[in-house]
């Protein structure tokens, strides 16, 4: 912006005062007008913004928030029509149900990685199943149920990319999201001499690995299938089936509430026993030859 | 009670800061320039062409210019900027976006500079049978380039600032290190004082100097 | 046409600049041509890319709530930011040395740093010690963010509007046995709210523009952070910028076209009065103001 006086502000000295002295008759009513209108419109503004914040909270209304991600084909995904598809709100939803919520109750919130522990301690949300992997620094802050799903990190590459083993990305081009574990692991222990490139978001790496302005993409298998198993990337990608790492994705609650972990814990029993795990696994990661891991036993952690 | 400060290169980014703004203040001048020649000229075309591009890039967030450079440009139709390192090609990436938002800016504070002279000056110029290039050299643009001095000096001071959002495509600049520490770091008010700082550091001078210079050189009328 | 470049053109300058059109556009279309034939080369020209923004969905899911959040911002900032920028601009005319000289320091203080860096320290900061859910806290730090810089330049922006009225005012206020107080609000503020106007209009596009920022960096819903879930269902970034930027521009420009009309009625306003203004009033008065434009940042 500009700092001195600002364009619109006249020069302090000069004819401009010869000019201003005939503006008696002020046009004040016109400047009046003006400024309602803008004033209007802002004041509309915060009434609706405002508007939807009556039901925050947890348990209000017979309704459930639980937080997921809006941008992770396959996990969680906020669809064209507004609806929600992936793994992710498969689990979310059935545990609602087991907890006595029909869907029409479930109320989606977007948690992004970072404000997942905050969202749960405020009570924002009811519980997460957002790609949260269970790790002993999270547990300080958040208690876990499950795990639900075991994942690896993994490489997405071209369908006929010759890249096989963690080494072979050294001296090649690689996408991640800024700061994530998995970009860390890449940097400091499988190919330190790999060139990173950092996105904020999964979808954007994708699209440089489609157009070959990146050799691979690294983040969890899981997430991984669900971009590939896209319409739009159908056989164009597979995935290089490293496990590099274990991720064991929990749903994050409060941390104390026992009985609700309980709770969960027993419907995801059931999900597994009563095959709906299996289908969803199926429906979500099908297409991207994602060899799934078994479904992992309950309070079992694989390091 | 500066202990956070290790293991961080703060210097080092603000250095990247001014690195970005001095090639980008530079390259948006050339660009500007040659805008405001055109938005001056007396070719129609050339007029409409300087005219929409101001227009457009001026309404435009700079935020979007920058990460359409990254994901569009660069990932896209495969402009690497001459480089295959993916920091260099960020930093090239975001001086290219930075002198293309402000070589907008720069066009606009040349031709106001060059409105504030008088049609009666370079009149009075050819009466007294000074030929154009004379005109041009000792009557109008001395007066107009004192004229400038001071939307000149704003500019600048906005491209300063505006090399934070270089941080939109990781660009190892102060605004992305304030980002990493506030994570890592628990003092977010020491943190930020420390950044603020800088930037008071970097642009309140250049803010004064430019602020006095341009006083000075005004053309009184 | 004359300008103070040049003169109107002789018959060699006509040829002259026939000529340079002629080549000017033939650049033109080059360029033109080879955008195009780069677009086309990488597949950018499919339909299929395209085709989303003619259906309902990509609007209602995406792109309407975005340009909501977009407008949400800017409006709250604008409405909070200048009611201080105006106490806070006066606060700096104001005659006691310790409330001018702060208050200076204050206003000094936030224009020199980026907007960028108070939007992500306000984001941390109601992240550590707030109870605001985290669903609202970006929009209560891109908000704070753009209040706390815009109310610093609005407040300029009044300081600069009250001085630019001529000393007879306050003199002939003060004549008629008015306090200070009374001088400010009955006088002189309503009369520089006029010259105000237009850079405050211009101001809002800076504020709109800005909003982007906290899209990207903090996870603020606005249009730019939709456009990024748009393009991760229908896999078109190229296509998803150019109609964001599209709509950016639509938006900023009617208010930029608001503003110059806004300037050229009020100050055709002072020309029914009677006088005539000298060209070189226009002038002065109009470079700092004509500028019908978005500020720089």
């Amino acid at each position: 912006m500009d700092r001195v006086p600002v364009r619109g502000a006249p020069h302090v000295d000069g004819p401009y005062f010869t000019q201003t002295r005939r503006m008696f008759t002020m046009k004040l009513r016109n400047a009046a007008t003006a400024s309602a209108a803008v004033l209007a419109l802002a004041v509309t503004a915060t009434a609706c913004g405002s508007s939807d914040k009556n039901d925050s909270g947890s348990s209000g209304g017979g309704n459930i928030k639980i937080g997921i991600k809006y941008d992770q084909p396959g996990l969680g995904l906020k669809q064209p029509d507004g609806s929600f598809a992936g793994f992710d709100v498969d689990v979310a939803t059935y545990v609602a149900k087991e907890l006595g919520y029909k869907p029409s109750q479930i109320q989606f919130v977007e948690t992004k990685s970072a404000d997942r522990e905050n969202a749960i301690a405020r009570g924002d949300v009811k519980f997460i199943a957002a790609t949260y992997s269970i790790t002993d620094e999270r547990k300080q802050k958040v208690d876990f149920a499950g795990p639900y799903l075991l994942a690896h990190q993994d490489l997405l590459v071209k369908a006929n990319s010759t890249i096989a083993k963690g080494t072979d990305l050294n001296g090649k081009k690689l996408c991640s999201v800024t700061g994530s574990t998995s970009a860390q692991n890449v940097h400091d222990t499988i190919a330190p001499k790999a060139n990173l490139k950092q996105y904020s978001g999964y979808s954007e790496c994708i699209a440089a690995l489609q157009s070959g302005a990146v050799d691979a993409v690294t983040t969890d298998d899981s997430i991984l299938a669900g971009f590939a198993s896209q319409d739009k990337y159908k056989g164009q990608f597979k995935l290089a089936g490293l496990k590099l790492s274990n991720e064991n994705y929990g749903i994050g609650l409060k941390k104390g509430d026992t009985a609700l972990e309980k709770k969960i814990n027993a419907a995801l029993q059931k999900m597994v026993s009563d095959g709906s795990w299996n289908k969803a696994v199926t429906k979500n990661f099908g297409p991207a030859e994602y060899k799934n891991e078994p479904a992992p036993k309950i309070g079992v952690i694989v390091k | 009670m500066f202990d956070f400060l290790q293991g961080y290169d703060v210097l080092g980014a603000f250095w990247m800061t001014v690195k970005l703004t001095v090639l980008s203040a530079l390259g948006s001048l050339v660009l500007g320039t040659l805008l405001a020649a055109m938005r001056v000229s007396p070719i129609p075309l050339m007029r409409g062409f300087g005219t929409a591009y101001v227009n457009i890039v001026r309404n435009i967030p700079l935020t979007i210019i920058i990460l359409f450079s990254s994901l569009g440009l660069a990932d896209i139709f495969g402009v690497s900027m001459g480089a295959s390192d993916f920091a260099v090609q960020g930093f090239r990436l975001a001086v290219l976006s930075l002198v293309v938002y402000h070589a907008a800016f720069v066009c606009e504070a040349l031709r106001s500079g060059i409105n504030t002279v008088p049609v009666g000056q370079a009149e009075a110029a050819r009466a007294i049978g000074l030929g154009f290039g004379q005109t041009l050299r000792l009557i109008v643009l001395p007066q107009a380039f004192r004229a400038v001095v001071v939307p000149l000096a704003n500019v600048l001071i906005a491209l300063t600032k505006n090399t934070t959002v270089a941080a939109a495509i990781g660009v190892a600049e102060a605004a992305t290190l304030m980002k990493t520490m506030m994570e890592n770091e628990a003092q977010t008010v020491l943190i930020a004082a420390v950044f603020a700082f800088g930037f008071v550091v970097l642009t309140l001078p250049t803010g004064l100097f430019l602020g006095w210079l341009g006083k000075r050189l005004a053309v009184k009328r | 046409m004359t300008s103070v470049l040049y003169d109107a053109p002789g018959p060699r300058a006509r040829r002259r600049n026939v000529l340079l059109s002629v080549l000017f556009s033939v650049l033109l279309a080059a360029l033109l041509w080879w955008v195009w034939q780069a677009l086309d080369d990488k597949g950018q020209l499919k339909w299929a890319l395209w085709q989303p923004f003619t259906t309902a969905d990509a609007w209602n899911t995406y792109l309407l709530p975005g340009l909501w959040g977009t407008l949400k911002a800017a409006a709250l900032s604008m409405v909070i930011a200048l009611p201080l920028g105006a106490v806070l601009g006066i606060a700096r005319l104001s005659d006691h040395r310790w409330v001018r000289v702060p208050v200076g320091a204050v206003v000094e203080f936030f224009r020199s740093i980026p907007v960028l860096l108070l939007m992500l320290f306000a984001n941390e900061l109601y992240a550590q010690s707030s109870n605001i859910a985290s669903e609202y806290r970006p929009l209560y730090a891109v908000v704070t963010g753009l209040v706390l810089y815009n109310a610093s330049v609005l407040a300029e922006v009044v300081r600069a509007g009250v001085l630019a009225l001529p000393k007879g005012q306050t003199e002939a206020a003060y004549a008629i046995g008015l306090r200070k107080g009374q001088t400010m609000t009955s006088i002189l503020l309503p009369q520089s709210v006029t010259v105000m106007l237009p850079a405050i209009v211009s101001q809002l596009v800076v504020i709109v523009k800005d909003t982007a920022l906290g899209g990207v960096m903090i996870s603020y819903a606005e249009l730019l952070s939709a456009r990024s879930t748009l393009a991760a269902n229908y896999a078109n970034v190229i296509q998803s910028f150019v109609v964001v930027a599209v709509i950016f521009i639509i938006l900023n420009f009617t208010l930029t076209s608001f503003a110059s009309w806004l300037e050229g009625r009020l100050r055709r306003g002072k020309k029914t009065t009677g006088a005539v203004l000298s060209p070189n009033d226009a002038t002065i008065a109009g470079t700092a103001a004509t500028g019908a434009g978005g500020g720089v940042a």
